[in-house]
């Protein structure tokens, strides 16, 4: 096998344009992903050249960027506690609208909380630290939030003698925090898909809601008053009146993370460059396969190793090989490349940890390895080089296209990229998708219908497929 | 001795094997993913876009069969049989170009006309080719496949070898839109649409929100053909200037 490997590797160093077109692979993948942010430029109207507002979002404790604005009715808590309240149901509000009972750090925005809320259609939920939520019973009216240690207990009753938890955090908030109660309500966001663009139209909303019977355990200080966490709304006026302990809040805003993709750039932004290279590798993989049986070396190579299995696998260790490492160096250039553009330009880049980057990079290498060797695979079934060319760009780019272009609607768009090999590009996917957030999560907003590995054993089931059927091929048909 | 070139060209393009079947091909393809995205039109969609967004798919097919009629003879050899027979190299691309439109012109208006019956069936609202945007997005439709075709051959002409030509049509068509998606600038955004082949070749195809569009029908389908001619004079000169 070590020769045949070794005869392979010399097929093909010594032709010149294949060489030419892997390294030609690296900076096309670079320049490609360099034209996105390079065509932008943003004009901000910042007095002083600073970036623009909302362009750079607060980020929460584990440094995921959020949204974090709502009406707060707060006192300061120093040490354990709890705080218990009645609350009217949120009716007619957005189904993300919510209005509970927290626990903050502090009243910066972005700072690390618990909360045990009502919401406006998806019951009781316990939340913290804007990424967690744990769901609770769908109706009940008293909520408390109680503080022992770093542990935080969200606990709900229908009729205040009889309390079920919700969930519990481990958070260190510190000593003293602020807490009390709060209500939020997000934009109303309705998206019409027409060809080539998606529209969404919204408008903010606010939410009032009344909480009574409210009661404190442990040390509170100051009286209740209330503060617009994140800056008060200029077109949506909220606030708080006090009645014989009853509390009359209305809140606009969320807590949540940020996922929206259009709101800054990412990593996966930064490597649009990849379905350039991924083409020029591809063409020099189908090569490596189809040449052969048009110049007849097929029959040489076939007389010196009469085990036609081993050439197919041979052919498909060197060019995976080749094409991985091709893989590698063009992400781990283009990341750092356009991440540096795009923030000379003004972008606000969605934060991605040394672990991510380095798993999308070595992702995009694996991507480029199997892609090759499904092509020498369908390169030795096929033969002819046109064919399997087009084949594999129809096959891993053309879906994406339609999906992200947003050509097509949701539905089958999902589809192409799941049963596709394009549904490999998942691999290279680092947002989150979030229950409690409701969004757009389509592949034209960065988000896959499959996980990182269930998309790219997709794309490894369709290599597997190719070789057995070009194995079998080899065996059966004259070279 | 043009029509000799020309039936010399119908000739090989008719006794290869593979030919029938990229028509075939073609066809097929093209309706597949048009039924596809008619069925699943969102409300408030462009009927004829929906009905003909196979032609996104068929023009891969319609590639191939115009590299093969160009870089097949040089894979073979045959290249040079056939300037032996006809030395004005420009007259043999012609005839190329000619025959291949032909046939994109045949296969494409029978997958267009394909198209608008499924859209006609699958659309909630049907589809009427008597309409006056329809026909031309149907007509456009095919004179679309049939600039590709010629882009194809143009390109075949200029780096001769079949698998690198494909690939380097596809690139061009399928990449630009994927690149465009990303910008966020609106002016560059525009400018890039109008620019790409295969966005601003396709923008024949709407009929809705027409002042909306980045580039009208007629003058898209003119960047494209703009193109088409430029890779054909690249891929002429580099005949008339290289060995065989």
């Amino acid at each position: 096998m070590k020769h045949v490997i070794h005869a392979e590797w010399t097929k093909f160093r010594t032709v010149r344009g294949w060489v030419v077109g892997m390294v030609v692979a690296i900076p096309l993948t670079v320049l490609i992903g360099l034209l996105g942010p390079a065509g932008d430029s943003f004009h901000c109207a910042g007095p002083n050249g600073q970036k623009c507002a909302g362009q750079s979002p607060p980020t929460g404790p584990d440094g995921t960027p959020v949204f974090d604005s709502f009406y707060l009715v707060h006192r300061t808590l120093t040490g354990d506690g709890a705080i218990t309240a009645r609350v009217a149901p949120l009716t007619g509000a957005e189904p993300w609208a919510k209005a509970g009972l927290i626990v903050k750090q502090s009243t910066r925005a972005g700072s690390a909380y618990a909360a045990v809320m009502t919401t406006g259609g998806h019951g009781v939920r316990m939340q913290y630290d804007y990424t967690e939520d744990i769901a609770g019973p769908v109706n009940a009216r008293w909520l408390r939030l109680s503080r022992k240690g770093n542990t935080l207990t969200g606990a709900v009753s229908a009729d205040r003698g009889h309390w079920t938890t919700v969930g519990t955090a481990q958070l260190d908030l510190g000593s003293r925090v602020e807490a009390g109660m709060f209500v939020s309500s997000p934009q109303h966001v309705e998206r019409t898909q027409s060809f080539g663009d998606i529209t969404e139209d919204g408008y903010p909303t606010s939410a009032t809601t009344t909480f009574d019977e409210v009661t404190t355990d442990g040390e509170w200080r100051t009286g209740w008053h209330g503060t617009a966490v994140g800056g008060a709304s200029e077109v949506v006026t909220t606030g708080m009146t006090e009645q014989d302990g009853r509390f009359r809040i209305t809140g606009h805003g969320d807590i949540t993370p940020i996922v929206a993709a259009g709101l800054g750039r990412n990593v996966e932004n930064a490597l649009v460059g990849v379905f350039a290279g991924l083409i020029a590798v591809l063409v020099v993989a189908t090569l490596f396969a189809t040449s052969e049986h048009r110049r007849g070396l097929i029959r040489t190579s076939f007389a010196a190793n009469p085990r036609r299995g081993q050439l197919l696998a041979a052919k498909a260790i060197v060019i995976g090989g080749v094409s991985f490492v091709v893989g590698v160096v063009s992400a781990a250039l283009s990341i750092p490349l356009v991440a540096e553009l795009e923030v000379a330009k003004g972008f606000f880049l969605f934060p991605t940890s040394t672990g991510t980057e380095i798993r999308v990079i070595v992702g995009t290498g694996l991507l480029f390895a199997v892609a090759a060797v499904l092509a020498v695979a369908a390169g030795s079934l096929l033969r002819r080089g046109a064919g399997t060319v087009t084949a594999m760009t129809v096959g891993l780019v053309l879906p994406y296209l339609l999906a992200v272009a947003s050509v097509l609607p949701a539905g089958p768009a999902d589809l192409l990229t799941s049963v596709t090999p394009a549904a490999g590009f998942a691999i290279q996917q680092t947002l989150r998708e979030y229950p409690q957030v409701s969004a757009s999560y389509t592949p034209a907003d960065g988000y896959f219908p499959l996980s990182q590995a269930g998309g790219f054993a997709v794309l490894c089931a369709y290599a597997v497929l190719a070789t057995v059927l070009a194995t079998f091929a080899l065996r059966r048909r004259d070279a | 001795m043009r029509v000799r070139g020309v039936h010399a060209e119908w000739t090989k393009a008719r006794t290869v094997p593979g030919t029938a079947w990229l028509l075939f091909g073609v066809v097929a393809l093209t309706v597949l993913l048009g039924a596809l995205a008619s069925g699943a039109m969102p409300e408030g969609g462009d009927p004829a876009k929906s009905a003909f967004m196979g032609v996104t798919l068929g023009q891969a097919v319609v590639a191939i069969l115009a590299v093969a009629t160009v870089s097949g003879e040089y894979g073979t050899g045959m290249i040079r049989t056939t300037f032996t027979a006809l030395p004005r190299r420009l007259n043999v691309l012609a005839a190329k170009g000619l025959v291949v439109a032909a046939m994109t012109i045949a296969a494409g208006t029978a997958a267009v006309l394909a198209s608008a019956a499924m859209g006609d069936a699958l659309l909630p609202n049907g589809l009427s080719l008597a309409a006056g945007p329809i026909l031309r997005a149907a007509t456009g439709s095919v004179l679309y496949l049939t600039l590709i075709a010629l882009l194809s051959v143009g390109v075949a002409a200029l780096v001769r070898d079949a698998a690198t030509a494909t690939g380097v049509v596809l690139g061009l068509l399928y990449l630009t839109p994927i690149v465009t998606s990303l910008v966020a600038d609106p002016d560059w955004y525009a400018r890039l649409q109008k620019l790409s082949p295969m966005t601003a070749g396709l923008a024949v195809q709407a009929t809705i929100n027409l002042d909306q569009q980045p580039i009208s029908p007629w003058q898209g389908l003119g960047v494209l053909a703009l193109w088409a001619a430029g890779a054909l004079l690249a891929g002429a000169a580099t005949l008339r200037l290289r060995d065989a």
